[in-house]
C-alpha cells in the first residue's frame, strides 16, 4: 500500500507549527516528542505504520477550530483520530501530518428520555454512550464489536454498524445531529434533537466520510428503550446452500430478529478449539436472536424453529436461559480471536447480495486452494455483510502481500456479484486501490468534488478513500 | 414548450446535457412543493419498471418513473411493504396523477412509521441519477450494508431534484406485520398527549405510530398509539402500555383492521386539513417542545406526529401568523418549518451561513449551469 511522499517543506516548518499551535493550545495537549508520537504511528490495520509530524489533543470544539485554522493556514495535512480501531487505515497519518485526537472530547452534555437522545462529545466510546444511559434502562443501538474502545466520532465517520444492526441499523440511522469543524476552522451545527435536518442531506453525507469532510466534535445520537429480553437459537446444517435459504425463508416470515450470524466449518472448528462452545462440527451455522418478553420470544423462536425443520438442520438449540443463550454466543463471540490463535489473519468486509451467499462462499474456496491460504467465513447473514479471515503467517516473507492480493480477488468477487467492497469498515488506504472495481472514474469524481466543497485544498486525511492516481491532481494542487 | 420525457436514462443523460434553460423535474407531479421553477418540464414518467425484486433479500430496485402504485402492488403480492410509510400528498395538495416512487425519494417522503424504522432515506439503499451536466452517476448498490465512498445516496434523498435526477432506485423493504391494534383515548390536552406518547415511545414495547389529533373524527382531542406485530405480542404489548399510561386515561384497544389502517391514512395524509382552505405547514421539532410552540401560534390548529415530533399546522387564511413568526417560535429549541401548501415565499427553512455556503457549493458542483430545478429550495439552490 503506497502513501504519498511527505512534504519536507512542511516537515522543515515544523517549529514554526509548534510555536503557533502553543498559543492555542495547553502544554500536555501538544506532543511533538518523537517518542511519543509514536503511540499514534497506526491504527488496527498494525500492517502499516508511520508516525505522524506531531499530535494534538484538544478539549473543545473551539481549541480543534483553533488547531484547523493555523492547519490550514501553514497547509498542514490533519488526520482525525478517535481511538485508533480502524481495520482500513483511517486514522493511519504521514510523516508530515498532524494527528487530531478527540479522546480528551469525551463528555455526556445531555441526556433528555423523553424526547429520547443523548448528545455527547465525539470522544467518547461507544460503550460508554450506554453506559451513561442505562441506568434508566436505554441503550445506544449500534455496536461494533469493538464498542469498548472506538469513539463515536470514529463509528461516525465510518458509519460504523454492528451485530444488531438488522434490527436498529447502523451509526447514520441513529445520528441526529453533529457538532463539526471544516478545515478552515469554521464551526457547523447540522441537525439536532429533531428528526431530519434542514436542508441538503448533510448529515447522511458527513456519515461514512472518514474524517475527509471535518472533524466531528459534538453529537446528538437516539437513544432507545431496553428490549425486555433477547434470546437466540442455534441451527446446524450440512450445506451451506440450505442454510442460505433458511435464513431467506425467516426474513420472509415477517419475523424481524435482531441479528441472524453465520459461521462456516473451518470458522467454527477454530471457534470449538479454542472455546468450547459445544457447536456442532457441520457446514454452516446460523445464530438467530429475537426480543420481547418471555413469551413473545417463545413464540417468535418457534416460528424460527419450524422453518429451520423444515429445511432438515443437523442441530437445532433453542435457549431458554440466560446461560444457555451465552453458550450459543460464546463461539461466535470469541471468532476473531480463535482465528488469532491459529494464525495473523486480515479481516475483510465486504457485503453481497444475500441471495448469492453459496456461490461466493464456493469460489471463496476455490480461491483458498489456489493461493495456499486458509480462510473461515463469519458472516451477519441477516444484511450480507461477509467478514472472511483470511490466515497467513506475518513472519513468512511474501505471506502478507498473498494474502492481500486473495483479499482483493474476494472483494473484488464481492462487487462482481452485485455487492460492495465494504459493509461498515470504511475504504481507508485498505480498500483505496480497488474502488475502481465498484466505480466508475465520473462516481468518484463527484465524490471527490464533494470533498472540494468541504475542504478546497485538500489537507482532511487526503490519502484516504480514493484511489491515489485518482486524488493525484487535487492533493498536489493543494501543495 | 414541450415536456422532456426519455425512456431511457441515456436519454435522459442527452437531454440534459443538451438543455439550454432551466429544467423542472417531474416525477407523477403529486408533490408540489418548493418555490415554483420556470423551465421547460422534464418529466422520468417514461422511466418505468421494477427491474429486480429479491422477498429474501428485502431489496427491490426500479426505475424512478414507477408509480409508487406499482411497487406497492408488487410488494403486497409478496407479504411485503415500504416500511417508511409514504403519504399521498394528492387530497392535500389538490393534485392528480400518479406518484411516482423517484418523487417519493427526492422528496424523502415518510409517515407515521419513521419514528420507528427510519425515514425514506434509511430505506434507500443506491441511486443512479444524472447530474446537471449529463453525467449519468452511480452510488451505493443494492446490499443493506455499504460504506464504500462517499454516501450520496443519503444526499439524493430530500435534495428535490436540484443536485441531479433520479433514473434508478433501490430501495429496502420489510415483510407487512401480522396485525394492528391501536390504543386510543380521547380528550388530553396537547401537553398531556405528547408526554403520553413519550411514555409509551420510551418503553419496551416497539410502539410504531404515536400521534395526537386536536381534532380527531368526532371532534374531540384524540391521542392514538399504534402497535404491529404477532396477534398475542400485540395484545401482550396493548396490556403493559394500558398500565402505563394509566395516569393519563383508559387508552382501549382498536384491532380491527380496516379502522386501524384508516386511522392511521387519516394521519400520514394529513386528512383532517385536506378540506379546510389556509396554509399548510409541516414542522420537524424536539417533541417535549411541541406544545409550546403550538401554543405560541394562536389561530393555528396542529396535528402532533412521531410523539410530538413533528408538527402539521394549519394556518387559516387571514391569520396574522407568517413564516417569520413561526419559525421564530421554532427558533431558541431547534428544528425546522416547511411550507407544503400556501403562498410559496419561503418554502424551506433558511440555513445558517456556514450550512448554507456548503449547500451551495455542492449545488454548484453537481449542477455548475444551475439548471435543474433552480430556485425550488431557495436561494441557495
Ligand atoms: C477487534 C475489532 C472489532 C471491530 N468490530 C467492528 C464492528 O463490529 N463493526 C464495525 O463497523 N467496525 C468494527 N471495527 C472497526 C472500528 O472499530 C470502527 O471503524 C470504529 O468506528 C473506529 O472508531 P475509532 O474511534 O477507533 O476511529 P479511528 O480508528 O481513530 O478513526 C477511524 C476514522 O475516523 C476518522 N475520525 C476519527 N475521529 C474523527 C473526528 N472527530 N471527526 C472526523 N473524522 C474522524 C479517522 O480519520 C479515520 O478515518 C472493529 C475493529 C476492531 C479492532
Amino acid at each position: 500500500m503506497d502513501m504519498p511522499t511527505p512534504d519536507p517543506q512542511i516537515i522543515a516548518r515544523k517549529a514554526e507549527l509548534v510555536t503557533r499551535l502553543q498559543k492555542v493550545l495547553p502544554a500536555d495537549a501538544l506532543i511533538t516528542d518523537e517518542h511519543e508520537t509514536r503511540a499514534y504511528e497506526c491504527d488496527a490495520l498494525t500492517a502499516y505504520k508511520c508516525p505522524p509530524l506531531l499530535a494534538v489533543l484538544p478539549a473543545s470544539t473551539q481549541e480543534v477550530s483553533d488547531v484547523l485554522r493555523i492547519c490550514h493556514d501553514m497547509g498542514v495535512p490533519v488526520v482525525p483520530r478517535g481511538s485508533g480501531t480502524s481495520l482500513a487505515g483511517g486514522a493511519l497519518p504521514t510523516a508530515d501530518s498532524v494527528i487530531l485526537g478527540v479522546a480528551r472530547l469525551n463528555d455526556v452534555l445531555e441526556t433528555d428520555y423523553d424526547n429520547r437522545f443523548v448528545r455527547v462529545q465525539s470522544g467518547r466510546t461507544n460503550l460508554s454512550v450506554t453506559g451513561a444511559v442505562e441506568e434508566q434502562g436505554f441503550f445506544y443501538a449500534p455496536d461494533p464489536s469493538s464498542q469498548l474502545a472506538c469513539a463515536i466520532a470514529g463509528n461516525i465517520a465510518m458509519n460504523s454498524g454492528g451485530a444488531h444492526c438488522l434490527k436498529y441499523g447502523v451509526t447514520t440511522n441513529n445520528l441526529m445531529g453533529v457538532t463539526m469543524v471544516l478545515m478552515d476552522g469554521t464551526i457547523t451545527q447540522i441537525g439536532g434533537a429533531y428528526l431530519d435536518a434542514e436542508g441538503y442531506d448533510l448529515l447522511g453525507l458527513i456519515c461514512g466520510s472518514e474524517g475527509q469532510l471535518g472533524v466531528v466534535t459534538e453529537a446528538t445520537l437516539r437513544i432507545l428503550r431496553k428490549p425486555e429480553g433477547a434470546r437466540p437459537v442455534l441451527i446446524g446444517f450440512d450445506d451451506i446452500v440450505v442454510a442460505g435459504a433458511c435464513v431467506a425463508d425467516i426474513i420472509k416470515a415477517g419475523v424481524l430478529p435482531v441479528a441472524i450470524e453465520f459461521m462456516d466449518r473451518p470458522c467454527i472448528r477454530a471457534t470449538e478449539a479454542f472455546a468450547g462452545a459445544g457447536y456442532p462440527d457441520c457446514e454452516a451455522l446460523l445464530i438467530v436472536e429475537v426480543e420481547g418478553s418471555d413469551a413473545e420470544i417463545d413464540e417468535q423462536l418457534e416460528t424460527i424453529v419450524t422453518i429451520a425443520r423444515s429445511h432438515n438442520p443437523v442441530e437445532l438449540r433453542e435457549s431458554k436461559s440466560a446461560e444457555e443463550s451465552a453458550k450459543i454466543w460464546l463461539g461466535r463471540k470469541s471468532a476473531f480471536g480463535a482465528m488469532g490463535q491459529i494464525n495473523d489473519y486480515m479481516c475483510l468486509d465486504g457485503t453481497i447480495p444475500v441471495s448469492q451467499l453459496p456461490y461466493v462462499l464456493k469460489r471463496i474456496g476455490e480461491m483458498s486452494q489456489q493461493y495456499g491460504l486458509d480462510v473461515g467465513n463469519v458472516f451477519h447473514a441477516g444484511d450480507g455483510n461477509m467478514h472472511p479471515l483470511i490466515l497467513f503467517d506475518a513472519n513468512k516473507p511474501g505471506d502478507l502481500e498473498l494474502c492481500e492480493a486473495f483479499g482483493a480477488d474476494i472483494l473484488r468477487l464481492c462487487v462482481e456479484v452485485g455487492g460492495c467492497l465494504t459493509g461498515e469498515h470504511g475504504v481507508g488506504i485498505e480498500k483505496r486501490d480497488l474502488m475502481n472495481d465498484q466505480y466508475d472514474p465520473g462516481d468518484l469524481e463527484i465524490q471527490m468534488a464533494v470533498k472540494d466543497v468541504f475542504d478546497p485544498k485538500w489537507l482532511l486525511n487526503p490519502a484516504k478513500v480514493f484511489p491515489l492516481a485518482a486524488s493525484d491532481t487535487r492533493r498536489i494542487a493543494a501543495e | 414548450m414541450k415536456a422532456l420525457i426519455p425512456e431511457t436514462e441515456a436519454e435522459l443523460a442527452t437531454m440534459i446535457a443538451q438543455a439550454e434553460g432551466p429544467l423542472r423535474i417531474q416525477g407523477g407531479g403529486t408533490r408540489p412543493i418548493g418555490a415554483p421553477v420556470d423551465g421547460q418540464i422534464l418529466s422520468t414518467t417514461g422511466l418505468t419498471g421494477i427491474e429486480l425484486y429479491e422477498p429474501g433479500a428485502l431489496t427491490l430496485v426500479a426505475r424512478a418513473g414507477t408509480p409508487l402504485a406499482e411497487v406497492e402492488a408488487a410488494l403486497d403480492a409478496e407479504g411485503q411493504r415500504l416500511a417508511f410509510e409514504p403519504m399521498d400528498h394528492r387530497p392535500l395538495l389538490n393534485t392528480s396523477g400518479e406518484p411516482t416512487i423517484g418523487g417519493v425519494v427526492a422528496a424523502n417522503v415518510s409517515g407515521p412509521r419513521r419514528i420507528q424504522v427510519g425515514a425514506c432515506r434509511d430505506h434507500l439503499l443506491g441511486v443512479r441519477f444524472v447530474d446537471g451536466q449529463g453525467q449519468i452517476i452511480k452510488n451505493g448498490g443494492r446490499v443493506m450494508k455499504n460504506v464504500t465512498g462517499y454516501d450520496l445516496v443519503k444526499l439524493m434523498a430530500g435534495s428535490y431534484g436540484t443536485l441531479g435526477v433520479l433514473s434508478e432506485v433501490s430501495l429496502k423493504v420489510l415483510p407487512k406485520t401480522h396485525m394492528t391494534g391501536v390504543l386510543l383515548f380521547e380528550g388530553l390536552s396537547d401537553t398531556e398527549a405528547v408526554k403520553a406518547l413519550s411514555v409509551a415511545l420510551g418503553s419496551p414495547f416497539e410502539v410504531t405510530g404515536g400521534a395526537h389529533l386536536q381534532k380527531g373524527m368526532d371532534g374531540a382531542p384524540v391521542t392514538m398509539i399504534r402497535l404491529e406485530g404477532f396477534e398475542n405480542s400485540v395484545a401482550y404489548r396493548a396490556g403493559e402500555l394500558q398500565k402505563l399510561l394509566a395516569g393519563f386515561g383508559d387508552f382501549m384497544l382498536e384491532t380491527d383492521p380496516d379502522r386501524t389502517r384508516a386511522g392511521w391514512r387519516y394521519v400520514r395524509d394529513v386528512a383532517p386539513f385536506q378540506t379546510r382552505s389556509g396554509d399548510v405547514w409541516r414542522l420537524s421539532v424536539k417533541p417535549s417542545d411541541a406544545p409550546g410552540i403550538v401554543a405560541a401560534l394562536s389561530g393555528a390548529e396542529a396535528i402532533y406526529d412521531w410523539g410530538g415530533g413533528l408538527i402539521w399546522l394549519l394556518v387559516p387564511e387571514g391569520s396574522e401568523l407568517t413564516a417569520a413568526t413561526i419559525r421564530a417560535a421554532i427558533g431558541g429549541t431547534g428544528g425546522h418549518a416547511t411550507l407544503i401548501r400556501g403562498n410559496p415565499a419561503e418554502v424551506f427553512q433558511p440555513l445558517s451561513p456556514a450550512v448554507a455556503a456548503l449547500q451551495r457549493g455542492l449545488r454548484q458542483k453537481f449542477d455548475p449551469r444551475r439548471i435543474l430545478n433552480p430556485g425550488l429550495m431557495g436561494a441557495d439552490t
